[in-house]
């Protein structure tokens, strides 16, 4: 177990030096950074000055050093239009965007994961295509113009629910049904597939000639079994709900860190978007590491392979 | 045969190839006196523009037709490169095995775990917006899945006879991968890339929508729903319609690729 974990963890460490490494160079690929970094209207002496400042005047190499250097110290640079540090700009916003996170994941697995269980004890038949095709949908809609449809129907038309911004339990509404909504079609597939595999297996014929209940061999011994491969990608699901965050928070005007991603790119606010990307990647690498060993935890099987 | 998804794509895709003899106006000139007319079925809408104005006064419908173009084109480019490199890794990975499958293997993994889309945004503030960022961006969200089910694929068709026979005869690698592997996942590549065309599509309708697609004043689907987004109480027609025709375009091709999948390779069901 030690060995997995550590492992894992030199494998994320790994992945980060990548992440930062190619980072950093794509802000050198078009010429001198300071010129990303810098407002529009800054004087040749501002220039100087950050040119100094970020080492630019020395080697590749000399710059990479001191970027990871102030990188470790956790300074990622300055958001040119906040004018605060991005670290600073990141952390701020993030709970705003943990606080949908888990309603959004809780939604679209009290959808998803019961329509997969129908879907798979209906095999084949009306109710399995109507689900199928719940699924397709969801699929199918960007979640940018879902959103916009939602608001568009429940505040413009119905006046029930706010349009955006935060605020009170009514507010939570909305960006959290677009953000769950492109989830539930995962959850529905992975789960129907897994169920129709557990279906046919020894123990769930062994449940039934002991005469169990048809509702206890299928939600206890089945579902259950059936639920594994869904924790396993629990991991990616986060990953996917923090990205999917940038365009629901856009159109949700949801002070959150998707947000923020989508005004550092509006404003070309370059080191803003560099630091919130290398936060991003520590935060979903972390993540999946956390999961993954939980999931050997469970699962001996795991930590062996 | 499923006909509705298969007409609807034909008709994006004329829409696409002949937009300058379909499109009743100029999708980018302005004409301010016309703006936020509503479509033809709202009050206040005419035959003149038949889906109605935006806030510059452009047709929508003009708009829409040469947006089918930008949507296609960007699938058919970025299914190309990704899909191309996704195929290429696969093969030598799967065919080689060992230290090279290892090293390439964890790269896939890695690629799985961050998200391209953070990548696509950092792309279009370094490079700048434009049509090769944009493949290049949704090319990087493709190839790791390509890569991993092409190398399944490989790894079972190595242990064949006729490899065998080639090895026997003398092949070197290269010519055993080129003409005697790659034939055989040409199969299982079309039907990946079927079931990539509606994830490239909705790509490129969210990097425009962000901005960081195609610049304006290009229309593209979702750059007009992003348009609309500020004006949703008075003139809802400018965001809903666009969004109409990504969801329409995507389902089609997602039914028709399932539909593809199951006759030409049902192994794949999982996906």
């Amino acid at each position: 177990m030690k060995r997995y974990i550590v492992y894992r963890l030199l494998q994320g460490v790994v992945l980060l030096c990548l992440v930062a490494t190619i980072v950093f160079f794509l802000g050198r690929l078009t010429g001198n950074p300071v010129d990303l970094m810098l407002p529009e209207d800054a004087t040749p002496a501002d220039r100087m000055a950050m040119i100094k400042a970020l080492g630019l005047d020395g080697s590749l190499f000399q710059q990479f050093t001191i970027f990871v250097g102030n990188a470790l110290h956790g300074d990622l640079g300055t958001s040119i239009r906040m004018r605060q540090p991005a670290v600073e700009a990141f952390f701020s916003r993030l709970p705003n965007t943990l606080a949908i996170i888990p309603w959004a994941l809780l939604l679209a697995m009290c959808v998803g994961i019961p329509l997969g269980v129908i879907a798979a004890l209906n095999r084949g038949n009306m109710i399995d295509r109507a689900a199928g095709t719940v699924a397709v949908l969801g699929i199918a809609m960007p979640s940018f113009w879902l959103g916009i449809l939602l608001i568009y129907v429940f505040s413009v038309e119905l006046g029930w629910l706010p349009s955006g911004r935060m605020g009170g339990p009514e507010h939570y509404v909305l960006p959290v049904i677009t953000l769950g909504a492109f989830l539930v079609a995962g959850f529905m597939r992975l789960v129907r597939s897994s169920m129709l595999e557990v279906m046919e297996s020894e123990f769930v014929k062994l449940a039934r000639i002991k005469g169990l209940s048809e509702s206890v061999v299928i939600w206890k011994h089945c579902l259950r079994n059936a639920l594994v491969p869904v924790l396993t990608l629990w991991g990616v699901f986060v990953g996917n709900l923090i990205t999917g965050a940038i365009v629901t928070e856009t159109v949700f005007a949801w002070p959150g860190i998707g947000r923020l991603t989508y005004e550092a790119v509006i404003f070309r606010d370059f080191p803003l978007l560099q630091a919130v990307i290398i936060l991003k990647a520590i935060l979903i690498l972390s993540i999946n590491l956390v999961v993954d060993i939980l999931y050997a935890y469970v699962d001996p099987r795991i930590r062996l392979a | 045969m499923p006909w509705i998804p298969i007409c609807i794509i034909a008709i994006m895709v004329s829409m696409a190839l002949f937009a300058p003899l379909l499109a009743p106006y100029s999708p980018i000139d302005q004409t301010l006196r016309d703006k936020l007319i509503p479509p033809f079925w709202v009050d206040g809408g005419g035959i003149d523009h038949v889906l109605g104005t935006d806030a510059f006064g452009r047709d929508m419908l003009s708009r829409l037709i040469y947006g089918a173009r930008v949507s296609l084109i960007v699938a058919a480019l970025a299914l190309t490169a990704g899909g191309g490199v996704g195929l290429l890794i696969g093969i030598v990975s799967g065919y080689f095995g060992g230290a090279v499958d290892n090293a390439l293997m964890r790269l896939v993994d890695a690629a799985f775990t961050f998200p391209a889309i953070l990548f696509a945004l950092l792309l279009a503030v370094t490079m700048g917006q434009g049509l090769g960022t944009l493949v290049l961006a949704i090319s990087l969200l493709l190839w790791a899945s390509f890569a991993r089910v092409i190398r399944g694929e490989v790894l079972s068709l190595k242990q064949r006879d006729f490899v065998a026979l080639a090895k026997v005869r003398g092949c070197s690698s290269a010519r055993i991968m080129l003409t005697h592997i790659l034939p055989n996942v040409l199969n299982t590549f079309m039907v990946l890339v079927t079931l990539n065309i509606g994830v490239v599509i909705i790509a490129e309708a969210s990097l425009s929508f962000l901005g960081a697609g195609i610049p304006p004043p290009t229309p593209t689907w979702g750059l007009m729903v992003s348009d609309g987004r500020g004006r949703i109480a008075e003139a809802w027609w400018v965001s809903l319609i666009p969004g109409i025709a990504i969801t329409l375009l995507v389902l089609s091709v997602n039914v028709f690729g399932d539909w593809l999948r199951d006759r030409l390779d049902p192994r794949l069901r999982q996906l």
